[in-house]
């Protein structure tokens, strides 16, 4: 809870500081096009948060964002497939990657990080052969589909209008944080994200619960890859979903996942993927921040941000064992007195 | 007693008055004891008398609250491994620190290498580490590499080490407790060296045998005070476990005679994956406590893991109450009945980081699942309670941290999560490691409670006193085989020791 006021702390500071220093920050275009891209970003990061949960880490997250964002176009467009038919064909390909992972993790026993990096590469690589290469996109039809990403619920009596992104993502947070917190099988993957050996030995098929948590993870980025493109329009193989992985991770770990598993909260996420957002458009419209050093600004507050945390940790647990040193001789007089 | 050039009745490292306590633990309280140069002291004492705590305060691991020490009449400080080392002081620990990725030399001169223009001289590493390899009598190339060697070999290889930093101070702790018997007498030669030398020993052991072998003096810790020191000719069997237990055994162990029924537990031809040649059968009834003895490595663990389906059954049946299963994983086994308290109580039976109460709630999430998926709050949150009472966990609140507890308390964390479940068989495997004496009994009450209540136990343990005084059966096992089976006034320490080292009862009796 501390670390969810620490985060959104952090997520308000920025969004004052750069409504300070930027008059076109709070424009009404601004505002709604931040809200789109944090909603689907936060997407994409609730599923990294299910597998870093675990103990386990996705790097093939910006992967599947660009398969599925070129196939989508490319079935719809070239393959000339109804939209039914695409959906369950980029459906059946998310959840299979997903299940692979999984299979090879707990079953060969291989190691994410190698097989997800193998995937990063495959997906990105198999795209841009299917592809050739060529940006896919609409071609100006399937406005209904788009609509999806780029329409908006327009709020009664103002100009503004909720962004139908975020609804999605409201939904999958909550989806989520129900199923995390209150499920037993949330409970499993935070038990084993902590010690597999034990939530084994609890009669937990832990197998299990590992390849469920990447099959989550790639739905999501496949649910990400299909509304990115729908947002944008079109995906061009070679960079579309770059570093989206990062992004993903980095708002997990920013919302209080730890990276060696069985800590984390939907809610910390999510506000972790806004501040990301927030970041990334206040280099934009700040003149005097040029733009190119954007990663540079991100690596920067994230490992900041890290320390801190880190540092509050240590405070407190000095604070909490000085409190048992003043406790312990009382104890020991009275043992002496009886 | 032999009187050597080396031998001195000045002592070369006094223990004076040490205290450590570590957040509610006093572990050590005012322990002193004297060393000398070409002896051989053991310190020995139940799990958590404080033998550990005193050892790493000798090697600097640690630093002491209250007392001092005293190397060579010189009152010193021991900030630091190193600083011990520079003292000639060196710790042989439980778990050996080697590297198994680097070879034998490297190892022995880690953080020491001698150099030649700036370059390790590995010339120099090869030729001095064949003189200490010697030493331990080794017959081994010092290129080889660690992970080459057996437990023996890379303990012989610690020692190597602790003598080419020149120890005048050897501290073994527990350094025969992976050994075969043949390895372990191998040792006790290298020891027997080494005191003729004039190196000094602390041996720890719980094996007392082993201590009446080699000490010419002992020194018993009890609840982290000195409870006795026996000189050479006042060292036996009898006056050591007095003096460990502090009290008469047979109330230590209190056993009350209750009636054994059907039986519970059979296994028919059970083959482990570790023992797939040996098919093992046996049968726990109602109300029986089973003692599953036999050395490190004797396959126990291995057999407990497989009737709990946490390790895969190569052949054979599992019978609980008449009926055969086949499990393909734990949560079969407990659905069956079975519950197991295994053997590493921090990797296995608990997750130290989360509360006491998810730790008990755990096996119990799938069977009180609310509509299909949720999680029964209320249900844990009764079970815990419940278990914290009966079993006396001392916790300050349910949602407190395993990590925080105790060691007696952890263990008890770990049965009151599989009482929950309400067990027919009650698999434990060594229920009172690293537990100290006041939890060790009340562990004993409540498997005699459970016993009275119609529970099936089988449980292995390393240490001789608890498999003897708890079973009702002794079942033996070594390299994976059932060696026998001992009753009433057969249960001793000598047929145990017989059998856990693969001889049979009719051989030893001829």
């Amino acid at each position: 809870m501390k670390k969810i006021l620490g985060i959104f702390g952090l997520l308000v500071f920025i969004c004052v500081m750069t409504a300070i220093l930027s008059d076109r920050f709070l424009t009404e275009f601004n505002i709604e096009n931040l809200i789109r891209r944090s909603a689907l970003f936060g997407i994409i990061s609730i599923g990294a948060a299910f597998v870093i949960v675990t103990g386990g880490i996705d790097l093939s997250i910006g992967s599947v964002v660009c398969l599925v964002g070129c196939l989508f176009p490319w079935m719809l467009v070239e393959l000339e497939w109804s939209p039914l038919a695409a959906l369950a064909a980029i459906s059946a390909i998310a959840l299979g990657i997903g299940l692979s992972h999984g299979l090879l993790i707990t079953k060969l026993r291989l190691q994410p990080f190698v097989v997800t990096l193998c995937g990063l590469l495959i997906y990105r690589g198999a795209t841009r052969g299917i592809v050739n290469d060529q940006t896919q996109g609409f071609r100006g039809e399937f406005s209904f589909l788009r609509n999806w990403s780029q329409g908006q619920i327009p709020l009664p009596g103002t100009d503004f209008g909720i962004p139908n992104p975020l609804l999605i993502m409201l939904l999958v947070t909550v989806v989520a944080a129900v199923f995390l917190n209150l499920t037993v099988y949330g409970r499993y993957m935070l038990a084993l994200g902590r010690n597999e050996e034990a939530t084994r030995f609890s009669g937990i098929n832990t197998d299990r619960m590992v390849i469920l948590a990447y099959v989550i993870c790639a739905a999501l980025s496949g649910l990400g890859g299909l509304l990115f493109v729908l947002d944008v329009g079109s995906a061009q193989p070679v960079d579309f979903g770059n570093f989206y992985e990062l992004y993903a991770i980095a708002a997990a770990v920013l919302g209080g996942c730890s990276l060696r598993g069985g800590e984390g909260t939907i809610l910390g996420v999510v506000i972790g993927a806004a501040v990301m957002q927030v970041l990334r458009n206040s280099i934009t419209l700040i003149d005097w921040i040029p733009t190119n050093i954007e990663y540079a600004v991100i690596g920067a507050v994230i490992l900041g941000g890290t320390i801190v945390d880190e540092l509050v940790r240590r405070v407190a647990a000095a604070r909490k064992s000085g409190l048992a040193d003043v406790e312990k001789p009382a104890e020991s007089t009275a043992e002496s007195a009886a | 007693m032999k009187t050597g050039a080396n031998r001195s009745d000045t002592p070369i490292l006094q223990v004076d008055a040490i205290s450590k306590r570590f957040g509610g633990v006093q572990a050590l309280d005012g322990v002193s004891l004297s060393v000398f140069p070409g002896r051989v002291h053991a310190v020995i004492g139940e799990n958590g008398a404080g033998k550990s705590t005193l050892m790493k305060i000798l090697a600097g691991v640690l630093q002491p609250d209250a007392g001092r020490l005293v190397v060579d009449d010189r009152p010193t400080v021991l900030q630091n491994v190193s600083s011990a080392l520079g003292h000639g002081i060196a710790l042989i620990h439980q778990e050996l620190n080697l590297c198994d990725n680097l070879e034998v030399g490297a190892n022995i001169f880690l953080g020491r290498e001698p150099r030649r223009l700036g370059l390790i001289d590995f010339a120099s590493i090869r030729q001095q580490s064949r003189q200490y390899l010697q030493a331990v009598g080794l017959d081994i190339s010092p290129d080889t590499l660690v992970s080459d060697l057996t437990i023996a070999q890379q303990q012989m290889v610690e020692i190597a080490k602790a003598l080419s930093v020149d120890a005048r101070v050897l501290i073994m702790d527990e350094p025969t407790s992976s050994l075969s018997q043949r390895e372990a007498e191998a040792l006790f030669q290298v020891i027997d060296k080494l005191r003729a030398e004039g190196v000094a020993v602390i041996y720890i052991s719980h094996r007392l045998g082993e201590v009446q072998r080699l000490a010419d003096e002992v020194t018993v810790l009890r609840d982290g005070r000195n409870a006795g020191r026996l000189a050479r000719e006042e060292i036996s069997h009898d006056r050591m476990v007095q003096l460990m237990v502090g009290r008469d055994i047979s109330q230590f162990y209190a056993r009350r005679p209750h009636a054994i029924g059907q039986p519970v537990l059979e296994l028919r031809g059970l083959r482990t994956l570790a023992w797939p040649q040996h098919p093992i059968d046996l049968t726990v009834h109602a109300g029986e406590m089973v003692g599953l003895a036999g050395l490190v490595g004797a396959g126990r663990s291995e057999l407990l893991n497989t009737v709990f389906g946490v390790a895969p059954a190569v052949g054979g049946q599992v019978k609980v109450g008449g009926r055969g299963y086949r499990f393909r994983s734990c949560a079969d086994a407990i659905e069956a009945g079975i519950a197991l308290v295994p053997e590493d109580r921090k990797q296995q039976g608990l997750i130290l980081e989360m509360a006491v109460r998810t730790n008990i709630g755990l096996p119990g999430l799938a069977r009180h699942k609310v509509a299909g998926v949720f999680q029964n709050r209320r249900r844990e949150i009764e079970d815990t309670a419940q278990m914290i009472d009966q079993l006396r966990i001392k916790v300050a609140d349910p949602r407190q941290r395993v990590q925080d507890l105790s060691g007696g308390n952890q263990q008890k964390v770990v049965i009151g999560k599989w009482l929950s479940m309400h067990p027919d068989v009650l698999l434990l495997d060594e229920p009172t490691r690293g537990v100290d004496i006041g939890a060790k009994q009340e562990i004993y009450r409540l498997m005699e409670e459970l016993a009275e209540r119609g529970v099936a136990i089988l449980f292995a343990s390393s240490e001789m006193e608890e498999v003897i005084s708890m079973s009702d059966r002794v079942l033996v096992m070594h390299e994976g085989r059932l060696m026998g089976e001992l009753t009433g006034d057969q249960v001793t320490e000598e047929n145990i020791m017989h059998l856990a080292t693969g001889s049979t009862l009719e051989t030893t009796k001829a």
